[in-house]
């Protein structure tokens, strides 16, 4: 089918001796929407860079169609960034920054081992202009041409950014959390503008968010990374709903996870109950995870359920209740649609698909209760307003 | 109360600092041959100085050895201060004091060493040069070199290396680093995006760095003093060598050009920057 186009080998990366990287294994297939989601930190800008040749990973291989080019400087490498912080050129206007990339004369296409030879080519300023007017059609910048870039707002400088490196039409797009900036109406605009692009030029694109939901919405597969090393690589659909470890099933999505005994084929243990499950595999009475998805749980009357519980507190999200309810010191978090009032008791019941089964990991025990959920919200509130005295104390000090 | 005195105080000490200069400016314009008695205006000591060759002979050194420093110096600075920036910054604090440390030493031991090292060079240069002659015939290499433009250029240039490299640096540390990837990744090579990118965007403290180096040249004596050999003299060994034998007004003609040349640039330095760090609020308020 589809052509295996990057592959990344081993590759680690240290800065100072602080590992950032762990050891990547990893490969993009031609024309492939490829997300690598994780929280702040974790690493998804340094694995761009290396796909963008502005760093050399410490240790691995990084592989262009089957040759290694972990020494090609990012020039040569027929891929195009839209960074993080935009990274536009301020002393140059909205025409000038998205034409960049085309006034510099490059080596005709197919040069490989002879590269160098050939002679380069200069695009004709008329095709320029064209080229350039149609990608600011594309990103809604028309008339903009000749505003400064400092004259643009955040999204807007997002979208020159998006320009910018499309209109090169390269093999391979990375983008650093491009629409980062922009606000959820436009977001949502520019995320199936972006997925139209893709689709229709036939780029590949790696693409970094940290916003679970928009990596679900455009993928085909997602990366999710988490402290230099990637935690889970499949479809939107299998990492939403068979995911590897607590800290996958907690990133993507609201996840339930509680302790469980695996007793054999089919069947868990948690809450001093058996379950039937649809996972196999697991040596008999291994200690697991159990994840259950809140959207998955049913809520029947008190004497119809598997698990007795009580609301403890109700939260209106739009289309539906979240719903935090407390068994047996253990607080979960059920989405519907009905409503249940603080202090009602209620019962569920879990249907074999619902349950799915994780290996214990160094995750395990950190996330998935939410015993917290609201004292969360309570605390913040604190901290910002014991900030908020703090700064007014000191202005009244220099006013004195 | 207080303010009253604060402003007689204030003027006390701008009539120390500028009443020198303004008496020498004054008496330049003096008919007569008096540095005392005002006699009346007249500009014969400027013409004077006009039809003297000496000076005529010094500005023109002067502005050359200024000029062709600056240009060697803003580049060399530029390029240094763009390697300082590029390393790392446990690499980079030190290495920048390192170069800092010249600006502040006294300048008769920048003088001094720099007129050991020529001299030392010299005779190092002149045991080769006998030797090369005595081994081969085809080249005649002059055993004897001398103090003289040469060595006052490259004086001048070390001197306002670490001045470019100061007006540079903090521009380099403002611009996004990833600028220059962005470049790189549209195509450019590490050159080109020098040359498309960063230099448009570190242009005023290149400019600022030029002038600032212009001024020091203009400005300096002890150095120039030291490295210039019998050869080349610029304005200010000039003046210093014509208070040896009598003090005449046309010194007070000369200081006064020299004065104004420094005042013009050293007021044009501040505008700048003036007007750069509004910009830069304005970008940031923006
Ligand atoms: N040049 C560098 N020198 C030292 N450490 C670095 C450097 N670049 C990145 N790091 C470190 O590497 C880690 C991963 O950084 P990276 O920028 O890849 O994170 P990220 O996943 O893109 O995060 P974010 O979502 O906040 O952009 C961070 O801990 C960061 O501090
Ligand atoms: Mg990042």
């Amino acid at each position: 089918m589809s052509k295996e186009l990057i592959r990344l080998v081993n590759c680690s990366m240290a800065f100072d001796d602080e590992l950032v990287l762990d050891n990547i294994n990893l490969y993009i297939n031609d024309s492939e929407f490829l997300t690598l989601l994780g929280p702040s930190g974790c690493g998804k800008t340094t694995t761009l860079r290396i796909i963008g040749g502005f760093t050399t990973p410490t240790a691995g291989e990084v592989l262009f169609d089957g040759v290694r080019i972990n020494d090609v400087p990012p020039h040569l490498r027929q891929v195009n960034t839209v960074f993080q912080r935009y990274a536009l050129f301020p002393h140059l206007n909205v025409f000038e920054n998205v034409a960049f990339g085309l006034r510099i004369p490059k080596a005709e296409e197919g040069g490989d081992a002879e590269g160098k030879k050939k002679k380069k080519v200069k695009i004709p300023e008329r095709e320029i202009k064209e080229r350039v007017m149609e990608m600011l059609e594309v990103v809604s910048l028309k008339g903009f041409e000749h505003r400064h870039i400092t004259e643009l707002s955040g999204g807007q400088q997002q979208r020159v950014a998006i320009a910018r490196a499309l209109v090169n039409r390269p093999k391979v797009l990375l983008l650093d959390e491009p629409l980062g900036a922009l606000d959820l109406r436009l977001r949502k605009d520019m995320q199936n503008e972006l997925k139209r692009i893709q689709q229709q030029m036939g780029i590949t694109f790696i693409y970094v968010t940290h916003d679970q939901e928009e990596a679900l919405a455009m993928s085909d597969t997602i990366v999710v990374m988490d402290q230099g090393k990637i935690q889970q690589i499949g479809r939107p659909e299998d990492i939403y709903n068979e995911p590897k470890n607590a800290f996958v099933a907690d990133f993507i999505g609201e996840s339930n996870i509680l302790d469980g005994i695996m007793h054999e084929d089919y069947v868990v243990e948690f809450f001093n109950r058996k379950f039937k499950c649809l996972d196999k595999g697991f040596a008999p009475m291994a200690p697991v995870d159990v994840v259950i998805r809140p959207e998955d749980i049913d809520i029947v009357p008190e004497a119809e359920g598997q698990l007795k519980g009580t609301v403890t507190s109700v939260t209106f999200k739009g289309v539906h209740y979240d719903t935090i309810v407390d068994f047996k010191g253990f607080k979960w978090l059920i989405q519907t649609t009905d409503f249940h009032p603080v202090g009602e008791t209620i019962g569920i019941i879990l249907n074999p698909d619902d349950i799915h089964i994780m290996h214990k990991s160094q995750y395990s025990g950190m996330f998935g209760d939410y015993s917290s959920y609201s004292e969360e919200y309570d605390e913040m509130d604190d901290v910002t307003l014991l900030d908020e005295e703090d700064e007014d104390e000191e202005d009244e000090r220099h006013e004195e | 109360m207080k303010r009253v005195s604060n402003r007689i105080f204030m003027g006390l000490v701008f009539l120390f600092l500028y009443a020198p200069i303004i008496i020498l400016i004054i008496f330049s314009f003096n008919a007569g041959n008096s540095n005392t008695i005002w006699k009346g205006f007249s500009l014969q000591w400027y013409r004077e100085l006009f039809n003297s060759r000496i000076i005529m002979n010094s500005v023109y050194t002067t502005l050359l050895v200024s000029l062709l420093s600056t240009v060697i110096s803003t580049i060399a600075g530029t390029f240094a201060a763009v390697g300082f920036y590029n390393l790392r910054r446990r690499v980079r604090e030190p290495l920048m004091t390192v170069s800092n440390i010249p600006m502040m030493n006294a300048d008769i031991v920048t003088a001094v060493s720099l007129c050991l090292l020529f001299v030392a060079f010299f005779n190092g240069w002149e045991s080769f040069a006998n030797w090369f002659n005595e081994v081969q015939t085809v080249f005649y290499l002059t055993p004897k070199i001398y103090l003289g433009f040469g060595t006052l250029l490259i004086a001048h240039t070390t001197f306002n290396i670490p001045h470019v490299i100061l007006s540079v640096m903090p521009k380099l540390r403002q611009m996004d680093r990833n600028l220059v990837d962005a470049a790189q990744d549209l195509g450019c090579t590490w050159f080109q995006a020098f040359i498309k990118v960063v230099v448009p965007e570190i242009k005023p403290g290149i400019v600022s760095g030029a002038l600032i180096a212009f001024t020091m040249s203009v400005d300096d004596f002890v150095i120039s003093y030291f490295t210039a050999g019998t050869t080349s003299s610029t304005l200010a060994m000039t003046i210093y060598s014509m208070t040896k034998k009598r003090v005449t007004p046309s010194i007070n003609a000369v200081s006064t050009l020299l004065f104004v040349t420094v005042l013009v640039l050293l007021v044009t330095i501040n505008i700048r920057e003036e007007r750069h760090a509004r910009a830069q609020e304005r970008r940031l308020n923006a």
